[in-house]
């Protein structure tokens, strides 16, 4: 088991290297750089910027030396001093910028992934022991349109419905007087208040097919031998159901947090900028299209990050669940 | 696929039949994905001939109609002595201001009554860019009072025959895109599966890398890389690149998967023995045996795409204006202001759902129908 964790964990070095390096081609691959976009808005407003400016200009942040001198100095800097540069458009360093956002976009896909869970595990499981009833019917149905709305399609109804049958206004994390505020019990009790939409918009396509797949996986192990066996003993079917086949359909569950993260943080991104929350994906957007490239770089390299942290975990986890997966 | 599947067929056909003729025998005896095979056939018909379905010219702007609402047609007219026939009819709606908020207000005129003509001549639109048409399915009868069947957006253009339009780019960057991801999780996959080894082990840390990645991240990096005054096409053409660049990895590892069953299986050891060569085994005996495995999993793929590009243009980092996609429409939905005062801004978003779910409903039955083992 240790063996398998270790080999897991080294596996991660890798891929982290690739991610860092892949963040930073993405974030190179606009033509120009950010001092051509600051030159423009410059323009814009009719001032002039000579050509030694602009050259100043680029030594000053680095971006007339070769891309690989760039990245080494970037990811050195991260590593080493935990600096992730400075934001072009912000004037202020990546770190400042970023980590409460990140933070926030953590807490949403995690409170995403329990409520996904609570939501598709007993629907899942009365979908298939009702197999053909009208509660099944209508899960399926359910579950079918979950995976055929776009999450941020889902969000716009959403706050159409609010903002003209409600009459109040949806988006954002907190209500106007914590915005600013340092935390306190009162501020994560109002963030708790309006974390419930987004999570449930991002909860919905997740849920659809995670019910799909508890159910196929229940069907499967309902008509199986020990089953019988176990109502022969005189089991309550309760009992039954959560006792053995329940658990053995677990394991999909587990697996879940290795493809659902990708889905979810990717929705969570739309939503986010959809609804104008204080998570990664607004600001992402932003810097991406500022060409603010450290900015987005440390976003997108955070992200990915966390995402492989946590198939790593999920990977773990099933096989501490699951013998037969270790012995691969 | 059992005996009760195929009750209703004569044993001896059963017996003789082929692989195809099984499939759609129990695919026939699935009915969501009966329906769901004619609604998306039905929607690839609009994307060929879009304009032949549109009402009025896409792009045409009418400053008179801006935010007009959906003209609600009636199918029975009444005359006035009683009698009534079908024709179907719309009343004309006149512009005026409201006293108190000065907004622009459209009144249907109750009065008059402008009637639909079925097969009647409209804009020209190309077919496929081969030769121009002007008959529609229906129009209105007076040139001068078109009919806004589902509204009109910002700058006055008829949301009804956007949508429309929209259906050839929307639902063709779900195609090409899968075709692409086809070519390379073929290609990588097949070659991970048939020769195992390092190559596999490459392959699949590659893919396993890639399906851990949240796309949508990667997606706008490079998406903000695309010049903006790059033509249409090419811009287009670079979208379905960059979905197909992540969307390859599930069908790589489905291939691989069917790959790995087979290379042990009987008949190619058959094949191997008898001295046919790699090509011949891969591609007469192996890759007839999984297609339609691999056409259900293109199946479902497709809707994966189309919401992708959707998520894509509606940031404003996938297609741009004037290319008309569902994405891009939706982008005037975007914020609360316009969706409060037309809501049927929303329209493009109903089609995105209608087109996925009946994609998703062919995909899941021909995935039961292609699986041998399925009871």
């Amino acid at each position: 088991m240790l063996k398998f964790i270790a080999k897991r964990v080294l596996w991660m070095i890798p891929s982290l290297v690739v991610i860092s390096f892949m963040a930073f081609v993405l974030i190179q691959l606009p033509p120009g750089d950010y001092v051509t976009t600051y030159i423009a808005t410059l323009a814009a407003s009719n001032e002039v910027v000579d050509q030694n400016t602009a050259a100043d200009l680029r030594a000053r942040f680095g971006l007339d030396q070769p891309m690989i001198v760039q990245y080494w100095k970037w990811i050195t800097g991260i590593l080493l001093r935990g600096d992730f540069g400075l934001s072009f458009e912000w004037q202020q360093p990546v770190g400042d910028l970023i980590w409460e956002r990140m933070a926030l976009t953590l807490v949403l896909t995690f409170a995403t992934l329990l409520a996904t869970w609570g939501l598709a595990l007993p629907i899942g499981i009365f979908s298939a022991v009702r197999k053909y009833s009208i509660g099944d019917y209508i899960a399926t149905f359910f579950s079918f349109l979950g995976l055929a709305i776009p999450s941020f399609l889902l969000a716009l109804v959403l706050m159409y419905l609010a903002a003209v049958e409600w009459g109040q206004e949806v988006g954002g994390l907190f209500s106007e007087q914590y915005l600013n505020a340092p935390w306190s019990l009162a501020k994560v009790w109002d963030l708790i208040g309006h974390l419930w939409i987004p999570v449930i918009i991002l909860a919905v396509s997740g849920t659809a097919s995670l019910i799909r797949v508890m159910r196929a996986n229940m069907l499967d192990e309902l008509n199986k031998a020990y089953v019988t066996t176990a109502r022969a003993k005189g089991l309550s079917e309760f009992r039954l159901l959560m006792k053995y086949p329940v658990r053995l359909a677990l394991n999909p569950f587990i697996s879940t947090i290795a493809w659902l993260l990708p889905n979810l943080v990717s929705g969570s991104i739309i939503v986010a900028i959809v609804l104008s929350l204080p998570t990664a994906g607004p600001l992402l957007l932003q810097s991406l299209m500022s060409q603010d490239m450290y900015l987005a770089g440390a976003f997108i390299l955070l992200i990915c990050t966390l995402t492989l942290i946590g198939s790593l975990i999920s990977d773990i986890l099933l096989a501490l669940v699951d013998p037969r997966i270790r012995l691969e | 696929m059992t005996d009760v599947a195929f009750a209703a067929i004569d044993q001896r056909k059963v017996a003789v039949a082929s692989q195809w003729q099984l499939v759609w025998w129990a695919f026939k005896r699935h009915r969501l994905a009966m329906i769901g095979l004619w609604v998306t056939a039905f929607f690839y018909l609009i994307a060929v001939i879009p304009g032949f379905f549109a009402i009025n010219d896409p792009s045409q702007q009418n400053a008179r109609a801006a935010y007009q609402p959906p003209q609600g047609l009636h199918f029975i007219d009444t005359a006035a002595d009683g009698s009534w026939s079908f024709r179907p009819y719309f009343h004309p709606t006149t512009l005026k201001r409201d006293p108190q908020t000065l907004a622009a207000v459209h009144v249907p005129d109750t009065s008059r009554k402008i009637y639909v003509t079925m097969f009647g001549e409209g804009y020209e639109y190309s077919v496929l860019g081969v030769f121009s048409a002007r008959t529609h399915l229906f129009v209105s009868s007076e040139a001068r009072q078109p009919l806004f069947l589902l509204g009109a957006d910002r700058l006055g253009r008829c949301v009804w025959s956007r949508i429309m339009q929209g259906t050839q780019i929307s639902l063709s960057v779900g195609l090409v895109g899968v075709f692409l991801s086809l070519l390379l999780g073929i290609v990588l996959g097949g070659i991970s599966g048939y020769y195992g080894g390092r190559i596999d082990f490459v392959i699949q840390r590659t893919i396993e890398f890639i399906l851990a990645l949240p796309t949508i991240p990667i997606w706008l990096a490079m998406a903000a890389a695309l010049p903006q005054d790059w033509p249409a096409t090419l811009n287009y053409f670079m979208i379905t690149v960059i979905l197909s660049l992540t969307g390859w990895a599930q069908l790589a590892r489905v291939v691989r998967g069917r790959f790995l069953s087979l290379r042990t299986e009987e008949f190619v050891t058959a094949a191997r023995l008898d001295g046919a060569s790699e090509g011949r085994i891969i591609f007469r005996h192996m890759l007839p045996s999984f297609a339609s495995h691999i056409i259900a999993s293109i199946t479902l793929a497709i809707p994966a795409m189309i919401l992708a590009e959707t998520s894509l243009s509606f940031l404003g980092l996938g297609l741009q204006p004037p290319t008309i996609s569902w994405g891009v429409l939706l982008r005037e939905a975007q914020n609360i202001r316009s969706i409060a005062t037309a809501p049927w801004l929303f329209a493009p978003g109903i089609a995105v759902v209608i087109a996925v779910i009946a994609l998703n409903f062919l995909g899941d039955g021909l995935r039961d129908a292609a699986d041998p083992y399925n009871k």
